[in-house]
């Protein structure tokens, strides 16, 4: 056989076409699957043992764990897509107890009919997204479901991290009198996302603010000591994190709405659309409870890193059994911030 | 954000509300019906009643599009979905009022029903484009301000000859029920309801006009002023009722000049009343059967009408007995009244349609102004 002989032109690479059920049957198919895009892309020492389970290194410290499971639509959208988001998901999982995340796994339920090549793309932003944070995925799992029974992809990944003596980062940590800062504008996942859902195409510039935070978490925990509850807002948005943790420590929160930041484009959609930016969804974005002496000193940290410029203290922790979260409005008035009851919905008047 | 954030300025809301204080006669108690939910659910959501002296009150009125559907028609949908096996496409508002024994849209969706939410009609129009082979019904609800794009829906699907859209009609309008509640042995002979005023619609004015409150104005002597739906809107038009009650005017004015003319939407209206007519009757959950308060479609537009086109069971109407969404509609009782509200009836689990919509007055009530102090407290300065 010559080297231009056609028949070495012949692929067996997975990367066209579509899923079929053989891609979850145990199969060739399957082997080829995984070895021309799981593995290729996200190579690394752990998936190249090639066991059932990865063998992991000796660790010296308590040990955090985090799981989330991504079914996000459109898997496509401004800023990120699935594949960067179930890294970024479990990542800032683990990083909101003061972590530093180490490995990562990740299992993938794909639909029958889907596209290699979204898959593909989906995998490959994964696997920048893991090497971008430092932490690579160690195990995996493919399964395939019959087509209408899935929604092209879901993504479940989970995270392993290990504690530094001494941290102790918890949602039930609150006190009375302690300042509430959050790392940056709130609403711009949620809303990137709506922008392109479908029979809601609106045009707009706003992105994704998907991105890990364990880095920032780092400089904060460097910057003082005495931090003493982080939480990513993500689904329910800043208003069900805050009343979270208020119910996790029982107290009562006030916060004022001129000091929280919205930017302009994402306060216009949510007007336009009937939403309460409070409630929209965030993946970059992180809340951080700590000492009323501490707060400038934290803020500053949070702002001099990348992933924080427009950081901001918006309010403070107060006695309060019923565990209230409340927000002194743009006007002058006061207001119960709630939990968002069910899914947002438009409003239509 | 521009054209916005002026609206909602805190220095300005100081002057205004200074002026409030200084105008309301103490001596005096001012009741005014806000007419919509959207100016219920602006008050709440900004905090305005904290910058109102304590005798200025508001009585909350029926003008959310949800709530005062029936269950019967609710029901009606359900069916729809259901039953005759249609997509229906509502606006989202709809998907979670419990109809008979607590069935809503979603949950009949949760069922296998193809319910689907749309943002407008031209969404369910696209529906219907994408799957010639389903019948697709748009559940159209509100008031005059939803009632001009079900028209444009309509005619478009006339024109382009569909033959699988149709449109379960329950739009209602705004005048007819301001003048029942005004009519009603509450207000004019039991006086349980003290009305001094009222706060005029903002988006439904944009299309009427003010010009059809001149009636009511004149006839049962109450000022009305149309308000715009930012907080500053209400306080500005708070002031211009408190001044025409102290100077006992009842005059038609307008505060949302930026929006609403005298004659209103006039390509609009002329629409409207080219594909709908009167009802002799509707039932309005709260105020009961009101006469010529709602529209239906003209025979010349039969074949979009879903009413005619689908075979539905007539049904009573029948309302969970202990729920006040009726008489706080009515402004007789306020949510907190009601002896469901924050116990068994909250928005994750609503019983009646006031706690769903997001201008129903119970939603307001219990997302913004729940436990309520008498006096706020500090805030975070």
């Amino acid at each position: 056989m010559s080297a231009n002989d056609p028949r070495l032109a012949v692929t067996t690479s997975s990367v066209r076409g579509v899923v079929d059920m053989t891609h979850g049957a145990g199969g060739r198919a399957m082997t080829e699957l995984i070895r021309d895009i799981f593995q290729r892309h996200l190579a690394n020492e752990f998936l190249a043992q090639g066991n059932d389970a990865a063998l992991l290194g000796t660790v010296c410290g308590r040990l955090v764990m985090a799981t989330d499971a991504h079914v996000i639509s459109p898997l496509f959208f401004p800023g990120g897509d699935i594949g960067a988001l179930a890294v970024h998901g479990t990542l800032n999982d683990v990083a909101m107890m003061g972590a530093r995340p180490l490995w990562l796994s990740a299992s993938f339920i794909l639909e029958e009919g889907f596209p290699l090549a979204e898959l593909e793309r989906i995998v490959v932003s994964m696997a920048f997204a893991a090497r971008k944070a430092g932490v690579p995925v160690v195990a995996g799992d493919t399964k395939v479901v019959e087509k209408g029974k899935g929604d092209g992809v879901f993504i479940s990944t989970t995270g392993v991290g290990v504690l530094a003596d001494g941290t102790d980062v918890s949602g039930s940590n609150a006190r009375p009198g302690d300042a509430i800062l959050v790392s940056g504008t709130i609403g711009d996942h949620g809303v990137a996302i709506l922008s392109k859902r479908e029979h809601l195409d609106f045009d707009t510039e706003i992105t994704s603010d998907s991105q890990p935070l364990h880095d920032l978490v780092a400089a904060m925990l460097a910057a003082i000591s005495g931090i003493r509850a982080l939480r990513d807002p993500t689904r329910g948005g800043l208003s069900a994190t805050l009343n979270e943790i208020a119910q996790q420590s029982k107290v009562g929160m006030v916060i004022r709405e001129a000091a929280v930041p919205v930017k302009p484009e994402v306060a216009a959609a949510c007007e336009l659309l009937g939403l309460d930016p409070l409630n929209v969804a965030n993946e970059g974005k992180l809340v951080a409870i700590c000492a009323a002496q501490d707060a400038e000193t934290l803020l500053a940290a949070i702002r001099a890193h990348p992933r924080g410029p427009d950081a901001a203290i918006i309010g403070e922790v107060v006695a309060d059994q019923r565990a209230l979260v409340r927000m002194k409005t743009r006007l002058g008035g006061m207001r119960v911030v709630d939990w968002i009851a069910g899914e947002q919905l438009p409003r239509i008047c | 954000m521009k054209y916005v954030d002026e609206y909602r300025d805190q220095e300005l809301a100081k002057t205004i509300a200074g002026s409030i204080a200084t105008e309301a006669d103490p001596e005096k108690s001012y009741h005014f019906m806000e007419f919509c939910g959207g100016h219920t659910h602006a008050m709440f959501r900004y905090g305005v009643q904290d910058l109102m002296p304590q005798n200025v009150h508001f009585v909350h009125g029926p003008g959310c599009p949800v709530c005062v559907l029936p269950i019967c028609r609710l029901d009606d949908a359900v069916e729809l979905a259901e039953r005759h096996g249609v997509i229906l496409c509502t606006y989202g508002d709809m998907m979670r009022v419990p109809g008979i024994k607590q069935r809503s849209l979603i949950r009949a969706k949760a069922d296998g029903a193809d319910v689907r939410m749309v943002y407008s009609t031209l969404d369910a129009l696209k529906i219907a484009r994408e799957n010639s082979e389903r019948q697709v019904v748009f559940f159209a609800i509100g008031f005059e301000t939803t009632t001009p794009p079900t028209a444009v829906a309509i005619k478009t699907a006339q024109a382009e000859g569909f033959k699988n859209f149709s449109v379960f009609c329950n739009h209602v309008l705004t005048p007819a029920a301001i003048s029942h509640i005004l009519e009603s042995p509450e207000v004019r002979e039991l006086g349980i309801v003290k009305i001094d005023g009222f706060l005029g619609p903002s988006h439904v004015s944009s299309v009427i006009g003010s010009q059809p409150y001149e009636f009511f104005a004149e006839e049962f002597q109450k000022p009305v002023v149309i308000a715009g739906f930012e907080p500053l809107d209400v306080m500005q038009s708070v002031l211009m009722l408190i001044r025409q009650v102290n100077e006992d005017r009842h005059e038609v004015e307008n505060e949302y000049t930026r929006v609403v003319t005298e004659e209103g939407n006039l390509k609009a209206q002329a629409l409207v009343s080219e594909v709908f007519e009167l009802r002799k009757t509707f039932e309005w959950r709260g105020l009961g059967t009101v006469p010529y308060s709602a529209l239906r479609i003209r025979d010349a537009y039969a074949d979009f009408d879903a009413e005619k086109r689908f075979e539905l069971s007539v049904k009573a109407s029948r309302e969970v007995t202990s729920c006040e969404c009726p008489s706080i509609l009515r402004g007789v009782k306020k949510p907190t009244d009601c002896k469901l509200f924050g116990t068994v009836c909250t928005p994750q689990n609503p019983i009646g349609s006031c706690m769903v919509s997001c201008e129903g007055a119970c939603a307001a009530y219990w997302t913004y102004g729940r436990f309520r102090e008498p006096k706020p407290l500090e805030a975070a300065e």
